[in-house]
């Protein structure tokens, strides 16, 4: 049977990525501006897996970029997650728009 | 030399003093800081007295010439392998002469204090800041370099501030502190100059080095100095007169004298013993501390015969006028200093014609004693009356006798009479100026007339010419501690003129002999009666003659009483030249031109900011949008343009 070509998977992560930007861009809830940018940074991981794998089978480095991101991005969900419980606190709120004290 | 060592006690005992009692003399020891401040000096007299004992007649002598020791030497601050800054202690004559004569005057006025200043709130202030100023004295005295010499300098310049502003609630003390400070830093910048130019040609620091090698005549350093000019004199010339411009401003030589008479405002004690025997001698060391240069420069010896004799003579004639009486013994001050002045300039570097400078020392010396005696007497006077003002005084006598007979020996000692102190030394110093120039003699000659005569003036106003109102709440005469430095210092007056000086101070450190010229001494003599004379008439009993006689003098007498105006000079070229020819134009220029440029800066900045302040619109998805924005432009950039 026919290999998948790589352009369908990219396809696949470059939409999964717009999906991502539009999100982090419309929504004012900050926990869906949060999984928008998991979103992107999935879309990078498929990048990173579809290379290594059709561009030099041998190697192994496109996976361990991955699962780099993919730490790094469990570690950043933690973070981002406390800033917003705090945010909750002091604001009763998770809307972006009603964190403003610190604009000019 | 290492038995010299304890040398550096002598000046490093006050510092600690200044130290433990400026940091807790008012809260721990109060009363009892007094008696710390006179041990203390007790301990550096005796090591003083020591010293000169051990230098003068056991080892300072090789082959019948004192020699120059140093007794401690240590590199301070090193810049360069051939500059350095360095402290030491030197030991010649004059240095340990000087030595003798601050830390037994401060001596003296530390025990006189202990009464006068009893009781005064700021007691223990007063006492370190006393020990300050005995420190940086004695610091001047022992210095081995010219840079050294000017720390000290500044070090007596601020001690001498701190006493005189000493009631610091009071706005003339206030006010006469700042003068005094003023007056002498502009002079000390004279001297400032004066000591780049000589250290710059010379290539040091170091006194005797710079002496040796200025000297003598044939040095490359000698004949570079000599040979650069600037506005038609040499610069050595330039140089020395710089020198002498910081040493006349010390000392308070005309036209730099005007802070003297207003330094008058510290407590008496201070007056004597800064502003009489040892700060306002700093500028006489200084010269005959470098005299061997200022010998080999005859116009720069000039101008210091000049300024001496001008202060000498100007300064008798207002002290004729003046009514307070802190005020006569300070102009008397700066006469007696212009006397050692001149005998300096007269002088030559060597054997009989070095009869000046030994005078000039001979004089600083004797000087000591009898003026700061009169100081104290003035100061047990005032402590006694409440006023300065001779109106208030009068028929004393009777009420402190002690005080009345030391103030009698001084007068007569400053007026020149044998066989008190005074008369042996200003002998030499006329009998120099004789050998020099007659001219210098004829106005010194007359000059000494009218010291006795002012000084006479001055005696018998407080204590005779008329009765004494009894005080009801007369406290006497003062404690035995205000006593005990007058009778000390009354017999030093008395006496101290039968030290065969010319033996231990000249130029070269071989021993000049001196005789009394009979002949010689009858024409000062006869000046000093004739003044005392005169006195008696007009002021021995109350009457109109005084009076009387200011009148024919007219002008004269009112423009003496107005200290000849020069206040006034000085106020007219501060307030109206300066003030309005330069302080304006630079007012103008900083409030307009500078503040002017940083406003402009600032104000475009604001405007800045303001504009684009709107970019920061607290929106965090308006920024990743200008940064996804920015991606996208810069991928455009870098896929379309620069391939």
């Amino acid at each position: 049977m026919n290999e998948v070509p790589i352009t369908h998977i990219l396809f696949v992560s470059t939409a999964l990525f717009f999906i991502g930007m539009y999100g982090l861009f419309t929504r004012r809830n900050m926990i869906t501006m949060l999984m928008a940018i998991e979103l992107i940074l999935n879309s990078v991981n498929i990048n990173f897996i579809a290379f290594n794998k059709y561009l030099y089978p041998e190697k192994l480095d496109g996976i361990f970029f991955s699962i780099f991101i993919i730490t790094i991005a469990a570690a950043e969900a933690a973070v981002a997650i406390a800033i917003i419980i705090n945010l909750y606190r002091s604001h009763h709120s998770i809307d972006v728009e009603d964190a403003g004290e610190l604009k000019y | 030399m290492n038995h010299y060592s304890y040398i550096a006690l002598i000046p490093l005992l006050p510092l600690a003093t200044f130290v433990i009692l400026g940091l807790f003399g008012r809260k721990y020891f109060k009363s009892f800081s007094g008696v710390i401040g006179v041990t203390a000096l007790l301990i550096t007299a005796l090591l003083s007295l020591q010293t000169a004992y051990y230098y003068f007649f056991i080892d300072g002598k090789v082959n019948g010439v004192y020699q120059k020791i140093i007794a401690l030497q240590y590199t301070w601050l090193q810049f360069s392998p051939n500059v350095s800054i360095d402290l030491g202690i030197i030991l010649d004559p004059i240095s340990v002469m000087m030595l003798v004569v601050v830390s037994f005057v401060s001596l003296m006025v530390h025990i006189f204090s202990l009464g006068y200043m009893k009781g005064e709130e700021r007691f223990a202030t007063y006492y370190a800041f006393l020990s300050l100023f005995t420190f940086s004295m004695l610091g001047l005295v022992i210095s081995t370099n010219i840079f050294q010499i000017y720390m000290f300098w500044e070090l007596v310049g601020v001690s001498s501030y701190l006493l005189i502003g000493y009631y610091y609630d009071k706005p003339s003390a206030v006010a006469a502190s700042k003068k005094a400070f003023i007056v002498t830093r502009f002079a000390d910048l004279g001297f400032l100059i004066g000591i780049l130019i000589l250290s710059f040609y010379a290539q040091t620091l170091d006194f005797e080095t710079l002496i040796t090698r200025l000297t003598d005549t044939q040095s490359t350093y000698f004949l570079g100095i000599s040979s650069a000019t600037f506005v038609g004199a040499s610069v050595l010339t330039w140089g020395l007169t710089l020198v002498f411009i910081g040493g006349a401003g010390k000392s308070a030589m005309f036209p730099l004298h005007i802070w003297l008479p207003d330094a008058m405002e510290g407590p008496t004690p201070v007056s004597a013993l800064i502003h009489a025997a040892t700060m306002v001698v700093a500028g006489v060391y200084l010269v005959a501390r470098l005299f061997p240069i200022f010998s080999v420069d005859e116009f720069a010896l000039q101008i210091v015969t000049y300024v001496g004799l001008a202060s000498a003579f100007i300064a008798a004639i207002i002290a004729c006028t003046q009514t307070d009486i802190k005020r006569v013994l300070a102009y008397s001050t700066m006469s007696q200093i212009g006397y050692m002045m001149f005998a300096l300039g007269v002088a030559k570097q060597g054997g009989e014609e070095g009869l000046g400078y030994m005078g000039s020392m001979f004089h600083l010396f004797t000087h000591a004693f009898f003026k700061s005696l009169l100081f104290l007497g003035a100061g047990a006077v005032i402590h006694l009356v409440h006023s300065n003002d001779m109106k208030d005084m009068g028929g004393l006598r009777k009420l402190m006798p002690i005080t009345h007979f030391s103030f009698l020996i001084a007068c007569l000692a400053i007026a020149g009479i044998p066989p008190f102190a005074g008369f042996f030394s200003k002998e030499e110093i006329l009998l120099a100026a004789f050998n020099a120039n007659k001219l210098v003699y004829g106005v010194a000659l007359f000059t000494s007339g009218l010291t006795a005569f002012y000084m006479f003036r001055l005696y018998y106003s407080i204590f005779w010419s008329k009765e004494a109102h009894v005080h009801s709440h007369h406290h006497g005469e003062g404690t035995w501690s205000m006593k005990l430095p007058l009778i000390i210092l009354g017999i030093m007056a008395a006496v101290a003129g039968f030290i065969p000086f010319s033996h231990f101070v000249t130029t070269d450190g071989a021993a000049l002999e001196t005789h009394i010229n009979y002949a010689f001494s009858a024409a000062p003599v006869l000046f000093g009666v004739l003044g005392i004379l005169l006195a008696t008439v007009l002021y021995k009993n109350a009457n109109a003659k005084p009076d009387a006689v200011a009148n024919t003098f007219g002008g004269l007498y009112r423009s003496a009483y107005r200290k000849f105006y020069i206040d006034e000079l000085y106020l007219f070229i501060t307030k109206k030249i300066v003030f309005n020819l330069i302080g304006r134009p630079a007012a103008w220029i900083d409030k307009n031109i500078v503040d002017g440029c940083m406003n402009l800066l600032a104000t475009i900045t604001a405007k800045i900011s303001e504009l684009i302040k709107g970019v920061q619109s607290g929106k965090v998805q308006n920024y990743a949008l200008y940064f996804f924005g920015g991606i996208v432009a810069l991928a455009v950039l870098f896929i379309y343009v620069w391939k």
